[in-house]
């Protein structure tokens, strides 16, 4: 994934500056930074959920514009998108990830069924596939959600914020799932406010502040074993409006 | 006239065939619009289509396909407004609504048509339907089952999630419009049966009904279909067997009896749910008190009436809101 002086406004505001950015394959990297600094911008960017005023962006070395391999990408978004209003169970939200791979008017194969069960079991949900999954916690919710993508068996894992608001033994089932990942192959993008269990398996952090990217290089209590977390810059400059919500209603940002 | 002689007349049978389609075909499409949480967009394409009711008066064409029309358009309006979302939703589906409805009214009354001709079409008038609008009603049903069951999948993963099913590769905008294309469509064709105010009702209460009971999407649209029959086709013959005594029109007996089907479903799903919560296994946390019960009055096992919920290695008793576990002699407080 390569993203080359990729700028982003929303609803004509800019929200991103100058993104140069290029994750080769089988790395982890972990996009950092407060609120509002654009890191789940940038990953809706990255995904062609927001599109770029400026730049450009290729996927697997090819231009946006003529890829087509979605297949090859897997999302998690924000956990808000996990139960409508019908009922659903485990295996069917995470059956739905396979829609990548699947032919129209066909029915699940032995190979969908395979990939749904190996998903499951990769984030250790395979006792609750008949659950609904409303009556999940929080932090299963998000497994859910990862399976679903793993289910596609993707290439490129793109996830938004899977750690927030989720509880100790759940973000060490969720980095036991992500590790599995990353010992396959995989390339890692995910957003996160704090790393907690995830730290020993980043292979770069890039820190945002105010739309444009701070910090880009190892994560630093990895090297010299300090706290952490980064200082890149000593000035606040946050000219980002601090109210949420004008911009939640035009595509969400956070 | 006996009730065989009636269900023996034509117009009766072919009601009684656009009864069994229609409620196969709405609570189909509805629980699409219900896992997007647009339980309303029925009515609201309802409503429109009275405009175009009104137009087809008007002109002196078909009133069934004008109001095709102006209730596709109305569907495909929502759904940009809906897209867009710059204006709140809900208001700009509340202006389609009232739009719609005094558009028909006043169209309605320029024709020199009463109120009278309009509310054949608002509530349902069953001996209007003519054999074209049985085939009509089939082909529709027909186009709807192979839509929703042949691309529950695709369709699934855009209303439950849609930026997942943009990442995903999918058209979500094309697949949303098919959904509210053949909402509008459905909406049109049931107004000979359930008309144009009640029929979003056919599309969302088996819906709700169903779900009392199921709990994977799948068996909640099944489920749905099957309610949707068995109130639109039941709903028809009460209202046959009725209207020897008082004037009884199909279109309310056939919401009423859905929205009886749900009240007689709602308690027992109250209990299903109350039931599988009680019996969740507890998590198991390492460190835990060691806390014994006060002289405990009876051996719990399997026929002691507590519910026996699974706590790691062992059961939990759940008995006057405290947990019971079997330890040696005594019982512990987990």
């Amino acid at each position: 994934m390569a993203l080359a002086g990729g700028a982003v406004a929303i609803g004509g505001r800019p929200i991103l500056r100058g993104i140069d950015l290029t994750v080769p394959a089988g790395q982890f990297l972990a996009l950092l930074g407060p609120n509002g600094s654009g890191k789940s911008t940038l990953v809706r960017a990255v995904t062609g959920l927001l599109p770029l005023t400026a730049g450009r962006l290729a996927l697997f070395g090819t231009p946006y514009d003529d890829f087509a391999q979605w297949h090859r990408i897997g999302f998690v978004p924000q956990r808000s998108g996990a139960t409508g209003g019908v009922p659903a169970t485990v295996r069917e939200v995470v059956s739905s990830g396979r829609v990548t791979r699947r032919r129209l008017l066909r029915p699940l194969s032995a190979a969908d069924r395979r990939a749904v069960d190996e998903a499951l079991e990769v984030v250790g949900l395979t006792d609750r596939a008949r659950t609904g999954v409303s009556q999940l916690s929080g932090g299963q919710q998000q497994r859910v959600l990862i399976a679903r993508a793993l289910a596609g068996e993707p290439e490129l894992l793109v996830l938004d914020e899977p750690t927030a608001g989720v509880d100790l033994p759940n973000q060490q089932a969720l980095a036991a799932a992500l590790r599995v990942l990353k010992e396959r192959g995989a390339t890692i993008v995910l957003v996160a406010h704090e790393l907690g269990p995830l730290d020993p398996l980043i292979d770069r952090a890039v820190v945002m502040r105010d739309g444009r990217i701070a910090y880009d290089g190892p994560l630093r209590s990895h090297a010299d074993g300090a706290h952490g977390h980064h200082h890149p810059d000593g000035r606040r400059h946050d000219h980002v409006p601090h109210v949420g919500s004008p911009f939640d209603s035009l595509g969400g940002h956070s | 006239m006996t009730l065989w002689e009636l269900f023996g007349l034509p117009f009766m049978q072919r009601a009684l065939v656009a009864a069994l389609l229609t409620g196969l075909a709405a609570p189909a499409i509805g629980t699409f619009l219900v896992q997007r949480r647009l339980a309303l967009l029925g009515d609201g394409i309802g409503h429109v289509a009275v405009t175009g009711v009104a137009l087809g008066l008007l002109t002196g064409t078909s009133p069934t396909w004008t109001a095709v029309g102006v209730a596709v358009l109305g569907a495909v309006a929502m759904e940009v407004i809906r897209e867009r979302g710059h204006t709140n939703g809900d208001v700009a589906l509340a202006l389609l609504f009232y739009g719609g409805l005094a558009g028909g009214v006043l169209i309605t009354g320029i024709a020199g048509q009463g109120a009278a001709t309009l509310q054949a079409y608002l509530f349902g008038s069953l001996n209007s339907i003519s054999q074209a609008d049985v085939w009509f009603t089939l082909g529709l049903t027909v186009v709807v089952l192979v839509v929703t069951l042949g691309l529950l999948p695709q369709l699934f993963a855009v209303s439950s999630d849609p930026e997942f099913a943009r990442v995903a590769g999918l058209r979500v905008r094309a697949y949303n419009l098919l959904v509210a294309v053949l909402a509008a469509v459905t909406v049109t064709v049931a107004m000979r049966t359930v008309g144009l105010l009640l029929v979003s009702a056919l599309m969302v209460v088996p819906v709700a009904t169903s779900q009392q009971l199921a709990r994977s999407f799948r068996a909640t649209l099944l489920g749905a279909m099957l309610v949707g029959t068995l109130a639109a086709t039941g709903g028809l013959v009460i209202s046959a067997v009725l209207s020897f005594r008082a004037s009884v029109q199909p279109g309310p007996t056939i919401v009423l009896l859905a929205l009886a089907m749900f009240a007689s479903t709602w308690p027992i799903g109250v209990w299903l749910r109350r039931r599988q919560r009680l019996l969740t296994p507890f998590p198991e946390v390492t460190v835990v008190p060691h806390t014994t019960t006060a002289e405990h009055p009876h051996a719990h096992g399997p026929d002691c009436g507590h519910p026996a919920v699974p706590h790691g290695d062992h059961v939990d008793y759940v008995h006057g809101g405290h947990r019971h576990a079997m330890h040696g002699e005594h019982y512990d407080e987990h």
